[in-house]
């Protein structure tokens, strides 16, 4: 029980850190802010590898390497396309002419 | 239990979760962005790293298999085109809620009948949350690929309808965290918010999918921190937490943009869109112009916001549109662009598409910045976009759209609308703008009548 009390003040907490971080990211950067999130979402991926590696019942490996298979290509598209787009995003290359 | 070897796993997760939080920070401002992009990457491989080197894993080959076969999904779905982002996007959080949905149900059958209370309500969010984003998220992709018609299917009731369904798998998990041991019931839990997340969608049209995703993303991430909880893992709960923040944020920011209210979007209650009274029968005069007349104003002008909506991305001509501010960019023409937060199917689309379009980013303004710059802006040019600029937002009471925040471009000395038929925006209402006496209507095909103003303006440029 004590366990679970722990795990809600870290909750509340990172739910706090993630608003004061998200607030500040610009507008312009929101559909990176989402891939980016959802590639750090996969993150689940962990406790997919310690089902599909521990050897408790057959039904649980299977489960285990199909939600790995779902995770791994959300961290590998998402930090891919977040990267590539991140990458189009440039300053005006001279500063302009003024009148 | 305290090895040196858990010590070095606990201590990799605790840097990587400093890392993913740093890398939401970089974020901030374009200049650090891809700081955090790599930030986010070395976390994760410091996360994965500590996984593999836990004891209790006897068995790695479904591992790698798993993450191979992965990584082969997941390097195509890094590739697409800009345009389909927005459906990548809806397709990933499918993916994360079907790997929570999926760890969830494993972790029911080797536990039960032993769960204590607190676990099994965290479990039971997991999988409901999990159900309703895979099956949502899924249906949302599919409409935005054009698999499924984009058309809301709306019937009487439909929200007392859903409501009760997922009033019934509520029920059942009530009952499972009183009696963990009644496995037949599980299936039921699973199967019916699957079925809910059909059912949230199907009312929901195309122009709704920035809110809708954005919710999605914020129920993905909700989800993967109930895992957390279920299996005590801090690192999992503030991923989630902070996914499910950013998801919640995004859809507050998306709700304003269109004049709703949070808990209209909570409930689903999208898509319902009144018939505007005033519209039918009304025939007001517009003036219209030609691709010359329009690129002499726009060479005879000082400064010029252009206005693009989905309606640009649609005719893919954002290309084109570089090439018309490339050219009065070098004729000393000061040209910005606005943007709607709802421009687009996903927050923040436009940015990316004028972004991959070779568009300088800090000529890209938000609604905030655009708006006091119209009354001293000499052209406002509407690409594409039609509600987002109805200022009967502003005025006219009876109009459905009435309080949305729009960008006021009948502020500007002459508007011009690139609009290819006579048609009606997506809340079905006439705009009055384009009845104005400053208002030069630009009918055509966006791409081919952008195109067509380039090589006007190229044509006189040597002279």
């Amino acid at each position: 029980m004590q366990e679970l009390v722990n795990s809600l003040f870290v909750f509340m907490l990172a739910g706090f850190i993630g608003f004061e971080v998200i607030r500040r990211v610009s507008p312009l950067l929101h559909t990176p802010l989402m891939s980016l999130t959802n590639a750090l979402d996969a993150i689940a991926v962990v406790g997919a590898i310690v089902l599909a590696g521990s050897h408790e019942s057959k039904f649980a490996t299977i489960l285990g390497t199909i939600a790995i298979v779902a995770a791994t290509s959300n961290i590998v598209g998402g930090f891919l396309i977040t990267d590539r787009m991140l990458k189009m995003f440039k300053v005006s290359r001279a500063p302009k002419p003024r009148t | 239990m305290t090895s040196a070897g858990t010590l070095v796993i606990q201590f990799a997760y605790l840097i990587a979760t400093a890392l993913f939080i740093l890398s939401l920070r970089w974020l901030s401002s374009p200049a650090t962005a891809r700081r955090g992009v790599l930030a986010g990457e070395v976390g994760m491989l410091l996360a994965i790293g500590g996984t593999l080197l836990q004891h209790g894993i006897v068995d790695y080959r479904w591992i790698a298999i798993g993450l191979v076969l992965g990584t082969i999904i997941g390097i195509p779905l890094g590739e697409v085109q800009m345009t389909a982002v927005p459906q990548r996007t809806a397709l990933s959080h499918a993916f994360g809620a079907l790997c929570v949905t999926l760890v969830g149900t494993a972790e029911f059958y080797l536990r039960t009948p032993n769960v204590p209370r607190f676990t099994m309500i965290v479990l039971s969010m997991e999988v409901i949350l999990g159900g309703l984003t895979f099956t949502g998220s899924l249906m949302a992709a599919g409409k935005l690929q054009e698999l499924l018609p984009q058309r809301p299917l709306t019937y009487k009731g439909q929200n007392i309808v859903n409501l009760a369904v997922l009033a019934v798998a509520i029920g059942i998990a009530i009952e499972l965290v009183r009696h963990p041991g009644e496995k037949h019931l599980f299936p039921f839990m699973v199967a019916i918010p699957l079925l809910f997340g059909v059912m949230m969608i199907v009312p929901i049209g195309g122009a709704d999918m920035p809110t809708v995703i954005s919710l999605l993303n914020s129920y993905a991430g909700l989800s993967a921190a109930a895992m957390g909880f279920v299996l005590d893992s801090k690192l999992l709960i503030i991923a989630g937490a902070l996914d499910g923040s950013s998801g919640f944020i995004l859809s507050v920011i998306m709700s304003k943009a269109m004049n709703r209210s949070f808990t209209n979007v909570l409930f689903g209650a999208f898509g319902q869109v009144q018939v505007s009274h005033a519209a039918a029968g009304e025939q007001l005069p517009v003036h219209s112009a030609t691709p010359e007349e329009a690129a002499q104003i726009l060479g005879a002008a000082n400064s010029v916001m252009i206005v693009p909506g989905y309606g640009m991305a649609v005719a893919q001509a954002q290309h084109k549109v570089r090439e018309l501010f490339d050219v009065l960019t070098k004729r000393g023409i000061e040209v910005t662009f606005g943007i709607h937060p709802v421009a687009g199917r996903m927050p923040g689309h436009m940015n990316v598409l004028l972004a991959e379009a070779d568009i300088p980013y800090d000529k890209l303004l938000g609604m905030e910045d655009a708006n006091p710059m119209f009354p001293q802006t000499d052209v406002a040019l509407v690409i594409g976009a039609n509600d987002v600029t109805n200022p009967a937002a502003r005025t006219d009471t009876g109009s459905p759209i009435y309080g949305m925040p729009i960008l006021e471009v009948d502020k500007a000395r002459t508007v011009m609308v690139i609009k290819r038929g006579q048609g009606l925006g997506f809340a079905g209402i006439d705009n009055p703008l384009y009845h104005l006496d400053k208002t030069l209507m630009l009918f055509g095909d966006a791409k081919s009548f952008v195109g067509s103003i380039v090589h006007e303006l190229s044509g006189g440029a040597g002279h």
